[in-house]
């Protein structure tokens, strides 16, 4: 001990800065407003959705049912849209903390595997997202505000004219470059703060990584076990509705066949986020950076086609990200072996 | 395992509900179905209706099959749909001779079938390796291919749809024999074999053995890597199976849809029919008969004027029914 040791998560944070810095250096625009906007509008969706999931998986659990649940509440958003943003994102996020329930009521009651469990609900929130939606896409309203939670910019309001001066410097470019965040990208940061702060500095922080490391320890030690898996599947379930909810206003419509293969990109992001599938540890900021570097290597692939030395059709996506995948795990198993022989 | 019931062979004697509905609980359903559909839905009993529930069925129980083997040994393969994808979408480059000049058709059909199937199978080789080299859990380690898999696939077709009209090849899925169509024997023989080898087979008994506890299996001298290996090797074969199925079938290869959401079917099929998800006790006729609950409850919805989401519903209710029932049984 003693020796300075290399954390999965700091190593994906720092492949995440690495590739920020290699496409601010090579392609135009990289780190210009537009293209920020776009990544972070886009995959704040999914950033949310893995951020539920990393709790979900550090107490040795996992949930399949995010995707569906996601476009099920963004059915249920849309249409509630109508009457004003409040309920909309009321109703997105209720629905997504009904299905976490569900979720959580058959593992915990009926003593179910949480992959199993998750299936059925996955299938049972798609089934109810395309009967409340007619199997069509809903559309939102776009008198009541409702729009602005995935289209708008939180905070440009408050954007100083100075930082879009010419001699605005660095600080000015710092300051109009958070400015522009949109605002999922603001809902989804707040949920990553608040999730930090749970697990490092709650009761019930501790208690989901210790179950995640010994259910039947932690239950030994009085733990309240079955309450804390309860509870990460109802928070899984609020994140996917809230994920939902952003779709839904994003794309100016609640859409019933969306979300298919998330719940499987948000455990790659957990897991290329350096949290073991085993539970009981896990990184919060990891899952963050590790959805952001699933989410960077789509624009990445964009720019690196318009610079016109390479043409890769948007279909190398997915193959880039399972071998980043594939690395990961490879390099984790080879970690968590040599720290046992260690 | 059956170690409760030998234990305690005064339990045989007594009726024992739980393990009675965990034994006979698919087949029950499936027969109640048939009766109410008889009863009920217009027009049930012909050949019409066999023949439309059975295609349905057909790719989710060949992949289900291979999932079994899979799941017996305590696993699970999410890769499957894009294997799927995968073999689909080569097939018709060789069949219809873009990749390389054909001799004749037939060459270039036997081409379209083998290869693909081997190439579905040397991907599965791939997720056994990554489990059994790294010690990867399953989920992860499939969850690469599930991935990249679906990526390879459109790569190597541009994401374009390839349309072919190939009556030779076709007649895999919609050809008949015995006036019944052809993927169905497919289906049936591939049944047939792997019921066979599983329950009759030392590799069988190998496969039970490692998924009912790997330690033991591994002590007592059984090659526990070389048995993950077939089983993930068999599975990605039975998928590109299915692949060719489907592209044969809607005479056009998709890689974008084929085998999509394939994973989760074959499993709730596999869970439906009785196999323990924590290995070590399989049945692949239960599978056969998991699939086809799962389809005639959808059938007899829709034929009723159930909206088909409904039946999605219905399908969810039925998965963790069937799991809580093995539940009861274990408890």
């Amino acid at each position: 001990m003693g020796s300075f040791r290399i954390s999965p998560s700091m190593a994906v944070v720092a492949v995440l800065i690495i590739l920020t810095l290699l496409g601010a250096w090579r392609y135009d625009g990289f780190l210009g407003t537009y293209n920020v906007q776009t990544v972070l509008r886009y995959n704040s969706m999914f950033a949310l959705v893995a951020l539920g999931m990393c709790f979900v998986i550090m107490t040795g659990g996992i949930d399949l049912s995010v995707g569906s649940v996601a476009a099920l509440s963004s059915v249920v958003a849309a249409h509630l849209s109508h009457y004003g943003l409040f309920p909309g994102l009321m109703g997105g996020l209720c629905a997504g903390l009904l299905a976490g329930t569900l979720n959580a009521l058959i593992i915990t009651r009926l003593k179910i595997l949480p992959f199993i469990a998750t299936l059925a609900t996955m299938l049972a929130a798609s089934g109810t997202a395309l009967l409340l939606a007619n199997n069509q896409s809903v559309s939102v309203s776009y008198e009541t505000y409702f729009t602005n939670l995935g289209q708008g910019d939180l905070l440009s309001f408050m954007r100083p004219e100075w930082v879009d001066a010419d001699d605005a410097g660095i600080l000015g470019g710092v300051i109009g470059f958070i400015l522009s965040f949109p605002t999922p990208a603001f809902i989804a940061l707040a949920a990553y703060i608040a999730g930090a702060i749970v697990i490092n500095h709650t009761a019930f922080g501790r208690h989901v990584l210790a179950v995640g490391g010994g259910t039947e320890a932690s239950r030994l030690m009085g733990l309240p076990v079955d309450r804390t898996i309860f509870l990460v599947y109802v928070i899984s379930g609020g994140m996917a509705g809230m994920a939902g909810v952003i779709l839904a206003s994003q794309f100016g419509a609640g859409q019933p066949i969306e979300g298919i293969g998330w719940e499987l990109f948000a455990i790659a992001s957990v897991v290329v986020g350096g949290t073991l599938l085993t539970g009981g540890n896990g990184s919060i900021g990891g899952t963050l950076a590790g959805a952001l570097l699933l989410g960077i290597i789509f624009t990445i692939l964009n720019f690196e086609n318009g610079m016109g030395w390479i043409s890769l059709s948007a279909y190398w996506q997915s193959v880039v990200r399972g071998l980043f995948l594939f690395v990961v795990v490879v390099l984790q198993a080879k970690l968590s072996r040599s720290a046992q022989a260690a | 395992m059956t170690t409760a019931v030998e234990q305690k062979p005064n339990r045989l004697r007594r009726f024992d509900r739980a393990a009675f509905f965990q034994r006979y609980g698919v087949g029950l359903a499936l027969i109640l179905l048939i009766a109410f559909n008889l009863a009920v839905t217009p027009n049930f009993a012909t050949s019409q209706t066999l023949a439309v529930n059975l295609t349905q069925v057909c790719t989710i129980v060949i992949v289900g099959v291979g999932m079994t083997l899979v799941i017996a040994t305590g696993g699970i393969d999410l890769s499957v749909g894009s294997l799927m994808a995968i073999a689909g979408a080569l097939s018709p480059m060789f069949f219809t001779g873009q990749l390389i000049p054909l001799p004749n058709l037939y060459v270039g059909i036997a081409l379209g079938i083998v290869i693909p199937i081997l190439i579905a199978g040397m991907f599965g080789l791939f997720n056994g390796w990554l489990i059994t080299k790294f010690s990867i859990q399953p989920i992860i380690a499939t969850l690469v291919l599930f991935i990249a898999g679906r990526g390879i696939a459109q790569v190597s077709t541009n994401g374009d749809l390839q349309v072919f009209k190939v009556p030779e090849f076709q007649a895999i899925a919609i050809g008949r024999v015995l006036g019944v169509p052809f993927q169905v024997w497919i289906m049936l023989i591939i049944v047939a074999v792997a019921a066979f080898v599983l329950h009759r087979t030392v590799f069988g008994r190998q496969v039970l053995a490692v998924g009912g506890n790997e330690a033991a299996a591994r002590l007592s001298g059984i090659p526990v890597n070389r048995i993950k290996f077939l089983v993930y090797m068999i599975c990605g074969m039975c998928s590109g199976v299915a692949g060719l199925i489907v592209i044969a079938m809607n005479s056009a290869a998709d890689a974008n849809l084929i085998g999509l959401g394939m994973e989760l079917d074959a499993i709730a099929a596999v869970v439906v029919g009785g196999t323990l998800l924590s290995g070590g006790r399989a049945t692949i006729i239960g599978t056969l008969l998991g699939a086809l609950v799962i389809q005639l409850v959808r059938y007899t919805l829709l034929a009723n004027g159930v909206p088909d989401p409904a039946a999605l519903v219905v399908k969810a209710g039925l998965i963790v029914l069937a799991v809580w029932l093995q539940r009861q049984e274990q408890a």
